[in-house]
């Protein structure tokens, strides 16, 4: 028997809980699923469980504020499936997921997509390099396994995560050997159009220089204006090589290296349904179009949280809300003026949270030399191609993505240009002379997950 | 490459990696074992044979594949550990029969 749902949410991070808590209050039958073991997405990994801790202290108060939200999750009667991968969404709307080997074929009137974001791939030479892994990665070890690097780490990259990360390493009694900072110079001058907001929001500034008050008391050496980096190593990392601006390169031994560039939307499931997206001149990325209840451009189909858009936890919550009460009014279950009555207070708290977004954009832009990668680089990870093979094809006629993807592989591995998709776009434009929004993404195709036959056998069809 | 903080009174369990028995939480990920190991890849690509290891902790790389129960080219870090479970390290290309 096909099992039926109001609405499915994908996602049990903060937006996904937030919106089911909502869609809950308006009587909507509610399924949630998530590839994680626990409710709270990356950003309150593991918080039920840790939040109580002596790790739970050290990783702060925000963290620990996620106990409550899952709490209410939890208890809200929506029927939540940990441990699910969703790898195909059909419309009106089959969702097909698998659970622990088995496959299913679940119906929903409407859907809800909370699934978050992922950092910035930031190709460098040796960052495929066993020791070489994100900031956020290792964030998350200190959340799910109290796991700390084992020697002094080197950090490179810019924005807040490194600075929080480096903070709550030292609170753990970690060390850094050194912090590679990549965010370009005249950081006041270009935040100085926010001025206003950041007047608004002092808590939230304050919050970022009691992390770097913490780094400088540590002494961590801070080493500025990094553009670039290289990992070299036998089997694993050994030594690192970073690159000035002024020119000034040095090479040291290092056995873990971290790196941040901001994160971006997740946008596989929103692209393989064929949702209409944009690209985002101050998140250089591809953002979902969407309306003022977060639904896209196809019609059942919501995206709340950092899918639609970076913003931070709490701007998730409410846009989880906001998603919740336009689901539960063109479910037949709240007038327009209710839900308009609701959704006013909501649409305040989200522009305030919002606010010194566009500051943090100008603040931490990425490097560029993440999206002209030197020709040695691999650029995708799976098929291991390099940035000189790119250029090699897109130099030929005048290949798209996935003309590349067909002439290269690139793009073709397990992660489905997860790690490489905008630096391919990226190479292609600088070798044509055109925008990364011309040129676009590559086409997104089911199962967005790898799945075994076994598991594809196992489905039921839809009755 | 890493190492675990030292905390009391938490619930241990064992498994298996490689048929070497490894202690380990409940609640931990495989991946996250797994970067404690003296070994510090957890398989070689299929294409030219270079090492990787867990390198995005969320799913979105696929660089923490392994073999768990039986099963090859599991997502490591999406996979909690569970008692007696048995992981293997995977080398190169998958085959059909596996």
């Amino acid at each position: 028997m096909t099992r039926e749902f109001d609405v499915v949410v994908i996602g049990a991070g903060p937006a996904g809980m937030s919106a089911a808590i909502r869609l809950r209050e308006q009587k909507l039958s509610v399924l949630v699923v998530d590839e994680q073991p626990a409710p709270g997405g990356q950003i309150w990994r593991a918080v039920e469980a840790v939040a109580s801790t002596p790790t739970g202290e050290l990783l702060g108060k925000e963290y620990r504020s996620g106990t409550e939200l899952a709490a209410a999750f939890r208890t809200c009667g929506a029927s939540y499936e940990p441990d699910t991968q969703v790898w195909q969404i059909e419309p009106e709307w089959n969702v097909h997921m698998s659970t622990k080997g088995r496959a299913e074929i679940v119906r929903a009137k409407q859907i809800v997509l909370g699934i978050g974001a992922q950092e910035r791939p930031a190709p460098f030479p040796g960052w495929t390099l066993p020791g070489v892994l994100t900031v956020g990665a290792a964030q998350i070890l200190l959340k799910t396994s109290r796991q700390v690097p084992a020697d002094p780490v080197w950090v490179v990259g810019s924005g807040p995560l490194p600075l929080l990360y480096m903070a709550q390493l030292l609170r753990a009694g970690g060390k850094i050997a050194g912090w590679l900072d990549t965010s370009p110079a005249g950081s006041w001058r270009r935040a100085l159009p926010w001025i206003f907001a950041v007047i608004a929001d002092l808590g939230e500034i304050k919050k970022g220089l009691v992390w770097l008050h913490e780094i400088r008391a540590a002494g961590v050496k801070h080493v500025r204006h990094v553009a670039g980096v290289r990992a070299f190593g036998d089997g694993r990392l050994q030594e690192l090589e970073y690159t000035q601006t002024n020119g000034k390169v040095v090479r040291t031994p290092a056995s873990v290296l971290l790196s941040h560039e901001g994160v971006l939307p997740s946008i596989h499931m929103t692209q393989a349904l064929g949702c209409a997206h944009s690209w985002s001149v101050q998140q250089v990325c591809l953002v979902p179009d969407l309306d003022e209840w977060g639904q896209t451009s196809k019609s059942g189909i919501y995206v709340a949280g950092d899918g639609a858009g970076i913003g931070g936890a709490k701007a998730a919550c409410v846009r989880g809300e906001l998603v919740a009460i336009g689901i539960a009014q063109r479910a037949g279950n709240l007038s327009w003026e209710a839900a308009v009555a609701k959704a006013t207070p909501l649409r305040q708290e989200l522009k305030r949270l919002l606010r010194l977004r566009p500051m943090l954009d100008a603040l931490y832009p990425p490097r560029p030399s993440i999206f002209s990668p030197p020709d040695e680089t691999v650029v995708c990870r799976c098929e291991e191609l390099t940035a000189g093979e790119i250029r090699k094809a897109a130099a030929v006629g005048q290949p798209g993505p996935n003309q590349i993807k067909a002439f290269t592989r690139a793009g073709m591995g397990p992660c489905q240009g997860r790690q490489c998709g905008y630096t391919v776009a990226h190479i292609i434009a600088a070798v044509q002379n055109r925008t990364v929004a011309e040129v676009g993404f590559y086409r997104i195709r089911p199962p967005l997950k790898p799945l075994t036959l076994g598991e594809l056998a196992s489905l039921e069809q839809p009755s | 490459m890493f190492k675990k903080l030292p905390e009391s009174g938490v619930s241990a369990l064992t498994f298996y990696i490689d048929g070497k028995t490894v202690a380990a939480e409940s609640g931990e990920t495989v991946a996250s074992v797994l970067m404690r190991q003296e070994i510090p890849s957890c398989r070689t690509t299929p294409v030219n044979g270079s090492p990787r290891a867990p390198y995005c902790m969320m799913g979105v790389c696929f660089d923490c594949l392994v073999v768990i129960d039986g099963v090859a080219s599991t997502q490591s870090c999406l996979v909690a550990v569970r008692e007696g479970m048995r992981v293997e390290r995977q080398f190169g290309r998958r085959s059909v029969s596996q």
